[in-house]
């Protein structure tokens, strides 16, 4: 037993010193974490402009967190040590700020609308949102207890529809996955999801069933550095910053 | 308990094992302690609760048993037959156990999606289509559980005393035979507690059943799922639906540790 297990923990503290000498960002020694929770749909326009801010801020390390806003939202109220939080909608916000974890007040920051994504060569030919009601389409929409599940149903409400759902998905990237991989047919997403992805088609919805969905941005009690999280956040709302995110098909607010 | 008295373990263990054992009591605790008792009942009726833990109940069941159909040969073959590429096939069987259950779902969804590798000839064929469907479900779990029946098994195997199986093909039975009738009922304790890890960890599952088959109430969304969702809305949906998670995993496991983790 001794030669496995002596070179089981070998390999076992070998690893864990290859670990540490991977440190994220060795030229920079001291370097500050900013953490950032941004709404799933936030994800890429967040990495360029962390990528951005640290540019500009030699010694900040901004670290974005992605997922659903109501589950960010739950790890903030549960204690998260973010920073920055910017949420997809203003009820996730607002419990947050009743809850007393907002250092600042919310500024939105952009605006999103939703669309039908449908995988690149539109397989099962959908044109619009009566095709929602095909039960032989396999059509996915987010959870409905997340904002683009929320913005989704209201969506097929104004239009009177009678959706047949094959899958109600944990968040927007889990649906634009099974998008893009053709495996389902048609769903509804922000416009920026679209606008991001190569491997998927938009189609509009007719502005009178659209929802619109503001998205914002405050600093939180529990930041670690509240200085450099609102510089953080007076970036977003710059100029550069706004020109990113519109960039990623988000609309100024 | 038929040993008359329990030792005494080295008391530099103790401080160790009562650490252990908080680290895995203390969150159980903690959900205890929030859960919404008054509310329990009202909670656990609903539609939600009842269709999700059915669901999970037949995939994690269902899990088990595939898990052992195709656990067993593989454990079998890995064991006793030496063939190039052998630690290789091992490491591949053994992946899902250490990669994110996220990244096994995505590799099933391009193998058997609709568009993809296999599942694009199965759709063409016959219409089926795995994701979003509960034989999806299933597919996640074993992919996710199996590799644990095939580690006990193997284990089993190759601390098999080899006179037994030996002695029966000496007395002229076949190789299946020996297999059915030696072989088998000596591993019995050890497939069984396998099954059973495979059955616990597919009732679990979470990552690959929701990037393979996706959510939907009543057909594809088991316990696993349907606390992720609640998470999001009602926290106190979520840690109902934990406990009775909990409730029914630790129960089994309690229930049939003496039976078949061996004497004790």
């Amino acid at each position: 037993m001794h030669g496995p297990t002596r070179s089981a923990i070998a390999v076992l503290g070998a690893l864990l010193v290859t670990a540490a000498a991977c440190t994220d960002d060795p030229g920079a020694p001291g370097s500050q974490p900013l953490l950032v929770f941004a709404a799933g749909s936030l994800s890429a326009a967040f990495e360029e402009l962390g990528a951005a801010y640290e540019a500009a801020h030699p010694g900040v390390d901004v670290q974005v967190s992605s997922a659903a806003s109501s589950f960010l939202r739950e790890q903030i109220l549960e204690g998260a040590p973010a920073d920055v939080y910017a949420s997809a909608d203003p009820e996730n916000m607002e419990q947050v700020t009743e809850a007393g974890m907002a250092r600042t007040d919310p500024v939105v920051f952009v605006r999103n609308v939703m669309e039908i994504a449908v995988p690149a060569g539109n397989p099962g030919r959908v044109t619009g949102l009566a095709d929602f009601a095909d039960p032989n389409l396999l059509i996915g929409l987010c959870a409905p207890q997340v904002p683009c599940g929320i913005f989704g149903r209201a969506v097929l409400e104004a239009a009177g529809i009678e959706a047949s759902i094959d899958t109600s998905e944990p968040n927007v990237l889990f649906l634009i996955t099974k998008i893009e991989a053709g495996e389902l047919d048609a769903g509804l997403v922000y416009a920026t999801d679209v606008a991001s992805s190569e491997l998927v088609e938009g189609i509009a919805i007719p502005p009178e069933w659209n929802v619109e969905a503001e998205y914002p941005i405050a600093v939180l009690t529990g930041a670690a550095h509240p200085d450099e999280a609102a510089a953080f956040v007076a970036f977003v709302l710059s100029d550069s910053g706004r020109s990113i995110l519109t960039g990623y098909g988000f609309l100024a607010p | 308990m038929t040993r008359g008295r329990s030792p005494r373990p080295p008391s530099a263990l103790i401080p160790f094992a009562v650490f252990g054992v908080l680290l895995f009591s203390v969150p159980l605790i903690g959900l205890l302690v929030r859960a919404p008792w008054s509310r329990l009942g009202t909670v656990l009726s609903g539609p939600v609760v009842t269709q999700a833990l059915r669901l999970s109940l037949i995939s994690s069941v269902a899990a088990a048993l595939i898990a052992a159909a195709i656990g067993v040969p593989m454990a079998w073959i890995l064991a006793r037959v030496e063939f190039p590429g052998r630690a290789l096939v091992r490491g591949l069987v053994m992946l899902p156990m250490v990669l994110p259950p996220v990244v096994g779902g995505t590799a099933l969804l391009y193998a058997f999606g609709r568009r993809g590798l296999v599942g694009e000839a199965l759709y063409q064929a016959t219409g089926i289509v795995l994701p979003f469907s509960l034989w999806g479900v299933v597919l996640a779990n074993v992919f996710i559980a199996t590799p644990f029946l095939v580690l006990t098994v193997e284990g089993a195997l190759r601390n098999l005393d080899p006179r037994y199986e030996s002695a029966a093909a000496v007395m002229g039975a076949g190789r299946w035979r020996v297999f059915r009738r030696v072989t088998l009922p000596m591993i019995g304790p050890s497939l069984a507690a396998g099954a059973l890890l495979a059955w616990a960890r597919a009732l679990g599952e979470f990552g690959a059943t929701i990037t393979f088959a996706g959510s939907l109430q009543g057909r594809t969304q088991t316990m696993p799922l349907a606390v992720f969702v609640a998470l999001e809305q009602d926290r106190d949906v979520a840690i109902a639906l934990s406990l009775v998670l909990v409730a029914v995993s630790l129960a089994v496991l309690v229930a049939l540790r003496n039976r078949w983790w061996g004497p004790s």
